[in-house]
Order: structure tokens, then sequence, then C-alpha cells
């Protein structure tokens, strides 16, 4: 008899859901992390003494609210959710801030357009109904298409509530938003820069695309749907940083009874007979269990943990095309004060400050910026989106100071100027200058700053090219065709062997569901 | 504009007829007198020297090379040792058959696998993730193939490599006429023979070397006409004659699994994962579409046919490569498949026929009839089932 029933390759967010709910369920667990910590990609590290910096997921993520209460994360965890979905500093010293409030937000949006700021109401409106919809698909095991099964048609009625509530005439407008880009979404609603570049930096931001590409309209409606602020992206910080997120879930799994293991690198799966059967670790050891999880990226799950040659000429070659393109950096400062915003001066900063703040002055903007990614160039204007989490957790930090983390675009994986380590440090001065172009005294407050680009984050913390969410979330890599239509269901051609990561459906975003819904299918197979 | 071989400023003087054909956008000669009965002669009685430099060749080394070359074929290569040579086919995810060729071990982790269709994408696609470098090395060796009887004597006399420890599907570097070779014992005539290749710049007095030394061992440069006739003898299928590429094909009806074409054999139950092996298994559970038979016509009947238009017996007397029809009965004429390849056979003085039935007719002596057209009207002729290859003399592999 095996060892264990299941073991999980990687302690990621979804890889401690998937343990957690598998132990809940009575399973004997073990989780095998290769770092030190657990928490994959949402970490938080020391990187400068006395500062606590959530490395690359940041703010509050994604997570369900189906996990959070499933697993009873509330008591282990607090999030800090804040009022301000987005502020957004503009070139000539104006702002515009998006908050969560629809009638607040409107009034702001009237200070650059009285047409805008009547549209604005319409518009979250539709696009909530929308981002329903689509946000009933994340939940769902996609459906093995085309030879559907009657319980894929049942588990499809998860959506006839929101499709009801879109209505039938509003049918027609999902189909048309959802492959359109977010660019031309945007300007059907709105005349002015500022709106359109508030709302439309989110479909962008995970991914490498500028908004002028065709499906980021989707995008934009991924992240509406499962934001959790009635809006396009999420807004707070988890208390702690992202790491006490996921330190909360391995308490939880352990809570269950899963056994979490760091420091274990996992080399390969073992295969007999065509079957999983265990893992053998780094340093010889091997462990062997009925069913193995891969809650890696799925180019490292299929060659490097599994064998490519496991598998169809067809399978390896639709793996290999997987898109993953990191296109974002992620650069940490340590500040002794604030930034001053020429937008905010003379006021109370700190409201504004408190929430995600997007250096996104239009959709122009930020095309142009994604623009160099084409010719392997970094941004010179880049699209920033940051963040000071030390307004609402400033345990964080020593007294008095600050954290700045910054998502900068685009930064592609392969410079052609050639090798990143080169240009990293003058890429992360062209992002501090942009930001000096709206808080002026930024370069007298940095005390520290710490650049990963997108080799850093792939060696660092396993993300192949960068891409934080194992592979691009776009509409053509969602759903059924994530990571690959014969293993969008979480199962592999391997029996025994499934997959939990945001490769798999829905994908990235710290959401727990990729991790929830694959524990759902191991469970189904194992009754 | 078809490109000339390296032995082209040899074989192009001796091509009578010029009688080129396409090979892989190469010249071939079809035949190089005009007619290519004494090159088939030389073939079953001496020898045969065939310009094979259009094959397909590709590299595959690293430490991953038997992974790949392994994946990719029907047959199991997990035993394989330096110096030997696989015949196999390979096929898609389906198990549908792509090409046939060989596949030789070169060194520890170097394989060279030979091709009729281009292949390099697809050995690529089947590396992905794999630490192996796959070169396209077709132009970088010309090749011959001396074949027959006496190619053994012949090729000893111009090289210091032992021939007699040379067995068959064995391969081994050596000098031949003062070159640097692979000698290779394989070829598709289903006779003894050898396959040669040099670099290109010894291609010119490699074939001046065989030409001079031929004459005392009944050897002829032989073309595509011939081999066609003794590949046909020894069973050997040929692309786009008795089968399409999967990658070729127009519709999917078109494509053709391991089993249809009748190379199960080729498959090894507990071989390790290969690209189709779920597919043929599954195939093997719920049955084939077809098996590949060979046939023999009865001659007696078609004389008769002939003689009612006052004519004498007409024979291919070179081979035919079309889908002719098969009935299971006669005359309400059921069809059960097809005619593929078919000759008269010199050496056997038989009608021979390649051909693709349905699975239940393709028992050793089961009689069933294939159309022949006489005169513009259409004809079934009684035919046997009978073993492949058709020719398969005591020396091939001794």
């Amino acid at each position: 008899m095996a060892q264990y029933d299941v073991i999980i390759i990687g302690a990621g967010h979804n890889g401690l859901v998937t343990a957690a709910y598998l132990a809940q369920a009575g399973r004997r667990v073990l989780v095998l992390e290769k770092r030190d910590t657990v928490g994959g990609a949402a970490v938080s590290e020391e990187i400068f003494p006395g500062f606590k910096i959530s490395s690359v997921a940041d703010g509050c993520g994604y997570l369900s609210a189906k996990v959070r209460r499933e697993l009873k994360l509330d008591a282990r965890v607090e999030t800090v959710p804040s009022d301000v979905v987005a502020f957004c500093p503009q070139p000539d010293g104006t702002q515009l801030t998006i908050w969560r409030d629809t009638q607040r937000t409107a009034e702001e949006i009237a200070r650059f357009s009285k047409a805008d700021a009547e549209e604005y109401p319409k518009f979250v409106e539709l696009m909530s109904r929308i981002a329903d919809v689509v946000g009933g698909l994340m939940e769902m095991t996609p459906p093995d298409l085309p030879e559907i099964s009657l319980r894929d048609l049942l588990n499809g009625a998860a959506l006839l509530g929101p499709v009801r509530r879109l209505g039938r005439k509003r049918i027609p407008d999902l189909l048309r938003i959802l492959p359109m880009p977010s660019a031309d979404l945007l300007n059907e609603f709105f005349e002015a820069d500022a709106v359109r570049g508030a709302i439309g930096a989110s479909s962008v931001l995970n991914i490498t695309w500028g908004p002028q590409e065709n499906g980021t309209a989707y995008t934009l409606l991924s992240s509406w749907a499962q934001s959790g602020t009635g809006l396009f992206r999420s807004a707070g910080v988890v208390k702690g940083g992202m790491g006490a997120l996921t330190g909360a879930l391995a308490d939880a799994a352990r809570g269950f009874g899963a056994e979490i293991r760091t420091g274990a690198s996992v080399s390969e799966v073992i295969v007999a007979d065509e079957r999983a059967t265990g893992v053998r670790l780094s340093s010889g050891e091997e462990h062997t269990a009925a069913a193995v999880v891969s809650n890696a990226d799925p180019r490292t799950t299929f060659y490097e943990l599994l064998e490519p040659h496991y598998f169809d000429t067809l399978f390896v070659r639709q793996v290999e095309n997987i898109k993953y393109r990191g296109s974002a950096a992620r650069i940490h400062l340590a500040l002794s004060a604030l930034p001053e915003f020429t937008a905010l001066a003379g006021g109370d900063a700190t409201a504004q400050l408190s929430g995600p703040i997007q250096i996104a002055p239009s959709l122009d903007y930020v095309q142009k910026a994604f623009d160099c990614t084409k010719y392997g160039e970094y941004s010179r204007y880049p699209y920033l989106d940051l963040l000071i989490p030390t307004l609402s957790d400033p345990s964080l930090a020593p007294a008095g100071q600050h954290i700045l983390s910054i998502t900068a675009k685009y930064a592609p994986y392969e410079l052609d100027a050639g090798d990143w380590s080169a240009h990293k440090q003058s890429f992360a001065d062209v992002v501090i200058d942009t930001l000096a172009e709206y808080a002026p005294n930024i370069r007298d407050v940095i005390t520290d700053r710490h650049v990963l680009t997108p080799p850093d984050l792939e060696s660092l913390y396993g993300l192949p090219e960068g891409n934080p969410n194992h592979g691009e979330m776009t509409l053509e890599q969602f759903f059924h065709m994530r990571p690959i239509p014969s293993c969008a269901r979480y199962r592999t051609p391997i029996a025994g062997m499934y997959i939990c990561g945001a490769g798999a459906h829905p994908g990235g975003g710290v959401t727990g569901i990729p991790g929830h819904n694959a524990a759902r299918e191991i469970l189904k197979d194992s009754k | 504009m078809l490109k000339p071989t390296p032995f082209h400023s040899r074989t192009g003087p001796l091509c009578q007829g010029h009688s080129w054909a396409n090979w892989a956008g190469f010249l071939a000669a079809t035949t190089y007198e005009p007619d290519h009965l004494h090159e088939y002669n030389a073939v079953r009685t001496g020898s045969g020297l065939f310009d094979v430099s259009p094959l397909f060749k590709y590299d595959i080394r690293g430490r991953d090379a038997l992974a790949t070359v392994n994946r990719v074929a029907v047959r199991d290569l997990s035993k394989s040792r330096i110096g030997q040579v696989y015949y196999s086919v390979w096929c898609d995810d389906k198990g549908m058959v792509i090409d046939d060729g060989t596949i030789s071990q070169l060194g520890e982790d170097h394989f060279r696998i030979t091709a009729a269709i281009p292949t390099l994408a697809w050995l690529q696609d089947n590396a992905i993730g794999l630490e192996v470098t796959i070169e396209d090395v077709s132009e970088q060796f010309a090749g011959v193939a001396l074949q027959g009887p006496t190619s053994r004597d012949m090729l000893q006399s111009l090289t210091d490599v032992d021939l007699s420890s040379l067995r068959f599907f064995r391969c081994t570097d050596g000098k031949v006429a003062g070159a640097p070779a692979l000698i290779s014992r394989t070829g598709y005539t289903g006779d003894l023979g050898y396959e040669i290749f040099v670099g290109p710049d010894d291609a010119e007095s490699l074939w001046d070397a065989m030409m001079e030394a031929g004459g005392k061992f009944q050897m002829l440069p032989a073309g595509l006409a011939t081999l066609d006739l003794v590949r046909i003898e020894g069973g050997l299928l040929g692309i786009d004659a008795d089968f399409t590429s999967a990658l070729q094909t127009m519709f999917p009806v078109q494509k053709l699994s391991v089993y249809d074409l009748g190379l199960g054999w080729m498959i090894k139950a507990n071989k390790s994962f290969f690209v189709g092996r779920d597919a043929l298994r599954r195939e093997k559970a719920s049955g084939s579409r077809y098996d590949t038979v060979g046939l023999e016509l009865d001659v007696t009947v078609l004389e008769k046919v002939y003689a009612e238009y006052g004519m004498p017996l007409h024979l291919p007397y070179t081979s035919w490569n079309s889908a002719v029809p098969v009935f299971s009965d006669e005359p309400q004429k059921h069809h059960i498949g097809r005619g593929t390849s078919g000759m008269w056979s010199p050496v056997l003085k038989k009608y021979i026929v390649m051909a693709r039935v349905k699975p239940e007719y393709a028992k050793l002596g089961n009689l069933i009839w294939i159309e022949d057209v006489v005169e513009s009207h259409s004809y079934s002729i009684p035919a046997r089932v009978v073993k492949m290859p058709f020719y398969d003399p005591p020396w091939k592999k001794a």
C-alpha cells in the first residue's frame, strides 16, 4: 500500500488549497515544497531588513469566497479592503480615483467628462452582469469537448442564473464583447482618456498584450469576475502580506491533517505501468502515493517532473505552444516617507494612496508601452501598477517607513539587447523616472530597491518566462483550452497524475480555484 | 528545377534514354538502358548499383537520442547496440503510418534515420523537451545501394572490412575504394546487398571504382524501374504506391495504420510509450480495417481472356502502382480491398500483387478475385493469398 493517498508537488497557494480540501476529506496528504517557505509566488519575504514584502503576488489577490469559507480561513487571516479601487494620477497634475462606490466614482469622472460620468453606472451594470456569467465558469470543471457528458451539462446549470440575470437581449453583447479589444469596448462607452486608461489598464495587467489586442475585453471581464470589488480589479491587502495568506492556507491544510515539507525538491514523478505511483526527490528519497498532483506550471510538469516522451506528439506540441510570455518586472522600494503625488498636493493623501495606484493615463499610453515588447525592448514610458501596503498594514515596515511595490510593464522575458542582468537597473531607473513625473519627491525617499525581472521570477519562483499565471490568461487559453484541451479537467494522460496550479482553469490570481477544482476531481476519481 | 545527385557526372552519360524521374527533388534514372530488363536481371543474378543519394537522412545525437528514436519508431529499439539497424515505420498519434525507413545506431548517443519524405519537423516535434540535436544530413552523404547475389564479393574487393562478419541489418564504418564510408547491410531489393554512404566529394571516385570492379561481378547500374520490381518481389512497401503518408493524405479514410499495412509484427506488447501506441492497442483489441497480403494471379484465366480477343497473353513487365479493386466472390463482386502494386516477376515466373484486404480474407491460400482490364473490358481474375516476401533467396540473410 502506498504511503500517502496524494502527494502534491509544490506548496503554492493552489497546492495548499488542494491539500487542505483533500485532507479535509480524510485523505492522507503530503505536500513537498522545493523552497524553504510555503507560498510559491504568494509569499512575503524580508527583502530589506525589517520590511516584509509580497515579492510576486500582491494586494489581497482574488481569493474565492467559497474557498475562504470552506477552508475556514477567516479565522486565520485578515484582509484589509480599500475603498479606492484605483488611484490614477494624470500627467497634467490632476487625478482620477475609482472608488468602490459607483456614485462617488461618477462624480470623479464628471471632472473629466459629463457624458462619461453618465455612462459609468450603466457600464458597471452591464459588465457586472457579463462578469457573473464568466465568473460562473470559474468554479466549473471544463467540459470534455466535444464528448460532452450529462454531468457536464448539469454542471453548466450553474450558469443559468447568471445568464438569466444578464437577460436574453444582452447575450449578443456578451458574445460580442468577449473577443473584443478592451480599447474598442471602452471607446464605445467613454470619451476621456483618463477614464479609459483607469479601467482598461486592468485588462492587460497580467498579460503580454496591449489594450488594442483582440480578447483583452475578456481579460478585463475575467479580472472583474473574480475581483470581489464588483469592479475590474481587487483592492486591498492581506494583513501580514501575501505570505500570511498562504501561511494560513498551510495552517488550514495541516489542521486537516496534511503533512507539508519544505526544502524538499521533487526531481521526478515515478511512473510505473503508465500510472503515477509516487515521487523521487533530488536527495534520492522516494515516496509512494495513489495519486500525484503537480502545482507546477504545465511545461515543468510535463517536461521535467514527467518525461515528454510519455505523451502523444500533438500533446507535446500543444504544451510547447502554451503561451507563457511574462512581461512585467516587480520592483520593490523601501521608502523613508510617502511619495508626494502632485495631484494630491495640499490634502491628506493617505486615503487615495492606500489602494492600487495606476500610472496608465490613457489606453494609447499603455498600448505604446506594450509595443516595445514586440521588438524585444522594455517600455521607455512604462505602465505602472503600484501598491503601498504599509498604509493598510504598518506592521510590514519599520515605524514611519513604507514599502512601494511596483508591477512595471512592459519588460519582455527576452531582451533584444541581451541579458537582463545588464539592463535591469536601467529599467528600474526608467520606472523611477516615470514615477517622478507624478511624485517628484520619489528619488529622495527611496532607501533601498530590489528589482525582479521576468528571468528572475523564473529562476527564483519557478514561473517560466516570468509569467506569474503559469501561462497567459487569454481567451484562447481559458476554460476547456487551459492549459491544453486534453488536460483541462485537471487529469493528465498519465493515470493518477493531476495538475492543480495556475496553469489549469481558471488560471492565476491567487484565487485558489484551480486548487479547489482539482481537489474536487481527485476526490471524484478516488471514491 | 531538379537537382543532380553527387553521382550525376557519372550517371548522366550512362542514362541512355534520358529517362529521369523526380526522387525527392533529385534527378534519378528510371532506367539506364532503354529497357530495364538487363538491370533487373543483374540485380537477381549479379548485382545492381543504385544511386540512393536522394534518401532523406537525419542524425539524432545527444543524451536522449535513444529516447527520441524509440518514441518515434514503432519498433522497440531499447536493446539497440552500436552498429545495429532497424527497419521500422513511424506513425501519428492515431497509429496511422507516416513513413518507413531504417534507423541505424552509429554511436552511444547517435542514431541516423533514413526516410522517404521530409521528416525533420516530425522529429523535432517529437524531441520537444528531450536533450537531443536533430540534423538534416541528407546532402552530407552520397549513397549507393549495391544489391544482388554477387554484391558481397564485389564490395569485398573494394574494402578491408571483413564483410563475412557484417550480418544482415548491421552497419559499420570502413573505407570503400579508399574513401571513408558507412557500410550498411540493408537495401530495398529483398536480396543480399549493401548501402554505402560517403561524403559527396568521394562520390565520383566511389562510382568509378564500383563500375571498374563491377565487370567481374555481372554488375550494372540500375534505375528506379528495376528498384520498384525488386522491392515488390521482396515484399517491401512503397510510399505513394502501397500507402500514403498520414501527413500527406487529403482525407482521414486514406490514412492506414500499422496493422492495416501488415506490420503488426513490429509492435512489441511491452514496449514503453511510442507515438501511436495507445491507438494501436485499441485497434488491436477492436480489429483493423485491413491487412496487407501478397496475391498470386491465375494467369491461365487471364490468358483465356486475352484469347477471347484473339490476343496473346499480356503481362505487366514493369510494375503498376494503382488502386485495383479486389472482390471476395464472383460474379457478385463484393468489394474487400485493393491491389496496390503488381508485376510479372521474371525470376518467379508469376504475376504477383501486393494487396490490402479486409482481415477476414487475408488467410494464406484464400481464393479472391482481382480486377483486370482487357481491351477496356473489366474482368475478375482469380488469385490466391500467398506468403510475402514473394522472393526470399537464402543468401539474403546468409
